[in-house]
């Protein structure tokens, strides 16, 4: 296999991971009807919380327990993220306030607590790291990702892409395969439906969307403290990430599985410009390189025109997405 | 004697201005068929949503098996042996059957499809249901949606079953397999509520009959001292001149001449299916049909509102004249209305189709008037005489012109709609179900204003559902079935069973060339 | 008969009719002042300030001087004029959450004319050039969604979003070529200040303010009195009564959003003609989303969008303005937006129904 090809899918494969746990949290919350913008400000959360606490261990402890750095820092992550979409189950279930606009502000809310507090563990910096934390969480399967190309292909990744992986099969298997995945969908489909068979359809929506955005923020301590090698600073980056994660769950048309490779897909169209001149021989200029990075966004249009075009129900957004369900609704 | 549930001081309100129920007391005994009877509007719907959990009481008692109980949502509801089958089909058009069956089951048992389908299909046998429980709701059609309903309700092994007119879409045969159901089910000691306004079915199927009247409960009495006429004095609160004006035709002129007008879903499927009729100026045509069989199609091409197949055609004439007539077909409800063919179309949903919700009845006065006129702005002062004298002639309730119309009454709400249509004083009046929901009183002076334009020698096409009303008011009725036109019967010479039979059997004769 | 008192939900909601004018104003009120206590509590627990001398130094960003009020009103008029441009989509129901995107392609094409054409057209015909161009780019950007909802009503809300990142990819793209070898792209024509705003009362901006005005003024007008704003508050109320009624749903669909994206696309002229003189990928500066907040809090009516405007533009300048003096961050004003954005936002319910409590044996109904 060619060198470059694996240097590719080593780049693009943990560039996935960041947005496959974004989309994922994003379509679990979808599936019970909420439409949440605020994605990218969940990351911006759950990065946040999980450097946060991560780096103050650190810097408080002679020794840092690796142990105790990942248990901490995925433990803050979630629960940074979770009470983001708190925040937006609040306001758009029970308050009933316009889910579009909410997510939005979510993701402005979000943005700003993560970089104003940033800034005080920058302290002056331009950047500031958690590199025991980093290490754990980017430590390979010894052995295995050092056996020729498979193994680095296969095997030459931190523990949470693996995770993404298993978070994917295991939401499939849930809203396929079990009771609760069966009203999950009835909710976001029918909430009246749900309703009147004896769901708890604000439970439901709770529950998917606070458990959502718990995935989703993962993506952002993914993407710090090991895609981003441990190092926190202040940036735009992980909004960027977290819309195109809000891309991927139309890519997959709302189905976890597809979140896998669509993911995957996505990493390697974002780092295509760089592979270019070494698999193609192209040499590609800056502009280039800028025009590249709209593909993702541009398939995810393909997609969305392509799914409305054949009408295929299956392939349709949750039907009741976006709306509010008020049952005495007349 | 054993109560299932009994009421006690129900009320419920919705804002400040609607009293669905006011101190409603009444029972529902163990084992007996009880039909609640009401006008549209008199708020039994409302009263059952209660016992269902859909709604929870403003005030008053639910007691249960002798229990005094809280039902605040429908798990409750089941938890009591309750469960209703709403007017309005609660399914989940993705899911299958089987899928919709295992909604929202209890919790505490294995999740086994495998089960689920074995119950289902035991229910299926014992009551003789046909359903593929792999078929997708989007895939059924609307009887046999029901039958899922039905199905659905039973799997919970509830006593009490509520259905809410359950056989609005059902065809006669369907209608008596349905009541078999309901039979056998109070064989099994189960309590069925059935929610009707007509009268011929309470009569055929229940023990006992309660009646409400705008949300006021009115009293039970045991169906078989029971008659049609003594349980409408009881609905309508007086009696009430059951007779309907027709005056006799006469200057009839050709206004319409429909041929093989035909319409496909987007599906392909034909759902109006080549239908050839001439409509005259002076006369009443009534439409019959059970719902969903294409009237809507119908009305909706002539108005230029759907895409038609080749070979249809609609020719309007000016004069009842050959040589001065105009096809219609082709052109788009905008350009029939610029050649100056005056058309009136009262839809049948009203505020999702003839009138805009959030605008008052000035607004609504324009809604199809509102290009005429040079420059860039709209002329408001024309709407508002007209809403103005619409308001005056029809006394329609409402705090002001711009108060939205989607907040006034349903009665109002149509006579803004039907006011704003006859206001163009048409050549061609079209109406669907354009007393669904309204009261008698309302109703009654709806069938008068048509009675009224067709004196004035408009051209009237009249789509109903109550029989009896079409037989009493109109000159011809054309009969609907799959699509196709099964029949024109003169209305003075026809009878209930004659029209309800072409409805139902498709006419075979040798002019159809399938 | 059971004598026991049975126990209803210890809350429930019901729908309340139409708020009098006074009790939406109150319950809005309210929320903004409980947000501004929730954001004396954030300020005071992390830095230990006084709020209210920070809400003091807050209101000097804006009234300080006239030079920071004239800025106040520059942004003002930036995020006005989007929210502006957003109110025909939303009036149609029609979720543009594009406005970023076609903020930029608008400013795009105003940044490439300049660059162009700066040193050969003669000044009216270059700022003509210049707006024409950016009211097709924006127009253009407004029209893609459009089509394919009109058509096979494709999800308006996911596409308009894609649209934003296609739109910063092309900026980054044409800044990049249009840079060189320099760093940083710079002001645009910087010697010969082609294109530039005209001075205006001795600001380039005072002309945005100017057009911004009359464009909010003329929206108002067109929504409430013309034939086109009728046509589109019917097909968002219904599509089927605007099929009804004659209306080319598909036809006005895709004019509103034309419009809606030109409008877009002229704001884009107007921050790099009249405030920045340049062009970058953050030239929106998320503007194209906060309008998107304005425009629904607005309920379509531009003039209240100016008010929300204001006190958004002013929170934003205030938190800039805290954080120079007490060295905090700029982020700061974000927390802040957000939280009070979370207030007015919920507040709504309060509008649209009422909660009963248990027990509380509502009088209310009864009238």
């Amino acid at each position: 296999m060619s060198s470059v090809l694996v240097a590719w899918i080593l780049r693009a494969i943990p560039f996935g991971t960041i947005i496959m746990f974004g989309a994922l949290g994003e379509i679990l919350t979808e599936k019970s009807g909420n439409l949440n913008l605020g994605v990218p400000g969940i990351m911006y959360l759950g990065g946040f919380g999980g450097f946060a606490s991560a780096y103050l261990y650190e810097k408080s402890t002679e020794n840092p327990n690796a142990a105790v750095c990942v248990l901490l820092a995925l433990f803050f992550a979630i629960l940074a993220s979770v009470i983001g979409g708190l925040i937006y189950s609040f306001l758009t279930v029970t308050l009933r306030a316009n889910q579009n606009v909410t997510g939005l502000a979510l993701t402005t809310f979000g943005m700003g607590v993560a970089n104003f507090f940033g800034v005080y563990l920058l302290n002056g910096a331009s950047y500031t790291a958690a590199p025991v934390t980093y290490a754990t969480f980017s430590k390979k399967i010894p052995h295995l990702s050092s056996m020729g190309w498979a193994g680095k292909v296969f095997f030459g990744y931190g523990i949470l892409v693996y995770v993404a992986i298993a978070a994917a099969i295991i939401l499939h298997y849930v809203m396929y395969h079990t009771r609760v995945g069966l009203n999950l969908r009835a909710v976001g489909e029918n909430p009246a439906t749900a309703d009147a068979a004896g769901i708890n359809v604000n439970k439901y929506k709770y529950l998917a969307t606070c458990i959502g955005a718990g995935i989703s923020g993962i993506g952002g301590l993914y993407y710090v403290l090991d895609y981003n090698q441990g190092i926190w600073a202040t940036t735009d980056q992980i909004e960027a990430l977290g819309w195109l994660a809000l891309a991927l769950v139309i890519f997959t048309t709302w189905k976890p599985l597809n979140a896998i490779w669509g993911a995957y897909l996505f990493g390697m169209l974002y780092w295509l410009y760089q592979f270019m001149p070494g698999l193609m021989g192209i040499n590609v200029p800056g502009y280039i390189t800028d025009l590249i990075q709209m593909v993702p966004y541009v398939v995810t249009m393909i997609v969305l025109i392509v799914v409305s075009f054949r009408k295929k129900k299956e392939n349709q957004p949750p039907a009741s997405l976006g709306l509010s369900y008020f049952r005495e609704e007349r | 004697m054993e109560y299932a549930v009994q009421l006690r001081h129900i009320t419920k309100t919705f804002g400040a201005q609607v009293i669905a129920n006011n101190d409603v007391s009444m029972d529902i005994r163990k084992g007996e068929i009880l039909a609640v009877l009401g006008e549209n509007g008199s708020g039994k719907t409302t009263l059952m949503n209660m016992i269902a959990g859909i709604y929870f009481p403003d005030s008053g008692e639910i007691i249960v098996d002798g229990q005094q109980v809280e039902i605040a949502s429908p798990k409750d509801a089941f938890a009591l042996g309750i469960g209703m089958v709403h007017q309005h089909f609660k399914l989940v058009d993705v899911f299958t059957a089987l899928e919709n069956i295992a909604l929202g089951l209890d919790s505490d048992q294995k999740f086994d499809l495998k089960q689920v389908r074995a119950k289902a299909e035991k229910i299926c046998q014992r009551y003789g249901f046909e359903l593929d429980l792999d078929q997708k709701v989007y895939e059924m059609s609307v009887s046999q949606k029901q039958t899922l309903e039905i199905v659905k309700v039973l799997y919970r092994d509830v006593n009490i079953l509520i259905l809410d007119e359950p056989t609005a879409v059902l065809t006669p045969q369907e209608t008596e397999k349905l009541f078999d159901v309901i039979r056998n089910m109070k064989k099994d000691d189960k309590s069925v509520v059935i929610i009707t306004h007509k009268l011929h079915e309470v009569l055929e199927i229940s023990d006992r009959v309660a009646i409400l009247r705008k949300g006021e409960y009115i009293d039970t009495v045991e169906t078989k001292d029971a008659t049609e006429s003594s349980l409408t004095e009881m609905m309508v609160g007086k009696k009430v001149e059951l007779d309907i004006r027709r005056s006799e035709r006469k200057d009839l002129v050709k206004r319409l001449e429909v041929r093989h007008l035909t319409v496909k879903n987007i599906e392909g499927r034909a759902v109006l299916d080549d239908a050839s009729f001439d409509l005259y100026g002076g006369e009443i045509l009534g439409v019959a049909g059970i719902s969903g069989n294409g009237q809507k199609e119908l009305l909706e091409a002539i108005a230029g509102l759907q895409k038609t197949e080749e070979n249809s055609s609609v020719k309007f004439y000016e004069k009842g004249k050959e040589e001065t007539a105009v096809e219609l077909i082709g052109r788009t409800t905008k350009q029939i209305r610029d050649i100056g063919v005056h058309m009136a179309f009262v839809p049948e949903d009203r505020l999702g189709m003839g009138l805009v919700g959030s605008m008052g009845m000035t607004g609504n006065m324009m809604l199809k008037t509102f290009h005429n006129g040079r420059g860039i702005n709209l002329d408001f002062k024309n709407p508002r005489q007209k809403a103005e004298t619409v308001k005056e002639e029809l006394e329609v309730l409402t705090p002001s012109l711009n108060t939205p119309v989607s907040r006034l009454s349903g009665g109002n709400v149509q006579k803004v709609l039907v006011g704003r249509e006859i206001s163009e004083e048409p050549t061609v009046l079209m109406m669907a179900y354009a007393v669904r929901g309204l009261d008698i009183n309302t109703s009654y002076t709806i069938y008068n204003l048509l009675d009224d334009e067709k004196k004035k020698g408009v051209a009237v096409l009249y789509v109903g559902e109550d029989l009896d009303v079409l037989i009493d008011m109109c000159d011809r009725i054309l009969v609907l079935c799959d699509g196709k036109v099964n029949g024109i019967v003169e209305a003075r010479d026809t009878t209930k069973e004659e029209v309800g039979l072409l409805m139902t059997n498709l006419r075979e004769d040798g002019e159809r060339d399938e | 008969m059971s004598k026991t008192q049975a126990k209803e939900p210890f809350m429930r909601i019901a729908k309340r009719d139409q708020a009098s004018f006074g009790k939406k104003f109150t319950v809005r009120a309210v929320a903004i002042v409980l947000a501004l206590v929730v954001d004396a509590i954030f300020i005071f627990s992390v830095t230990g300030l006084n709020p209210l001398k920070v809400y003091g130094v807050m209101f000097q960003g804006s009234f300080g001087n006239s030079v920071r009020f004239s800025w106040m009103l520059r942004d003002l008029v930036t995020l006005l004029c989007i929210s502006v441009a957003l109110a025909p989509a939303f009036k149609m129901r029609f979720w543009n959450i594009g406005a970023e995107g076609q903020v930029l392609i608008g400013g795009l094409a105003t940044a490439l004319v300049m660059v162009e054409f700066g040193n050969s057209l003669p000044t009216p015909l270059l700022f003509l050039v210049m707006v024409v161009s950016s009211i097709v780019a924006g127009g253009i950007w407004g029209f893609l969604p459009a089509f394919f909802k009109a058509n096979w009503n494709t999800n308006e809300t996911l596409f308009t979003l894609m649209m934003n990142y296609v739109a910063t990819s092309l900026v980054a793209s044409a800044t990049d070529i249009m840079r060189g070898t320099a760093s940083s792209l710079g002001k645009l024509n910087m010697s010969t200040q082609a294109g530039w705003m005209p001075m205006f009362l001795g600001q380039r901006y005072n002309v945005n303010i100017l057009v911004v005005l009359i464009l909010t003024i003329l929206m108002y007008l067109y929504l409430k009195f013309s034939k086109q704003g009728y046509e589109l508050s019917v097909v968002g109320e219904s599509e089927n009564t605007a099929r009804y009624a004659g209306i080319n749903v598909k036809r006005v669909t895709i004019r509103t959003m034309i419009i809606s994206g030109a409008i877009c696309g002229l704001a884009g002229f107007l921050i790099v003609s009249g405030k920045d003189q340049t062009i970058a990928t953050t030239s929106a500066g998320g503007q194209g989303f906060t309008a998107i907040i304005v425009a629904w809090l607005a309920k379509f009516n531009t003039f209240y969008m100016a008010l929300i405007s204001f006190l958004l533009v002013f929170l934003s300048r205030g938190a800039a303005e805290i954080a120079s003096t007490y060295d905090l961050n700029d982020f700061s004003s974000s927390i802040i937006e957000g939280i009070i954005l979370f207030f007015i936002l919920g507040s709504e319910f309060f509008i649209n129904y009422r909660v009963i409590f248990r027990g509380s044996e509502s009088k209310e109904v009864a009238q």
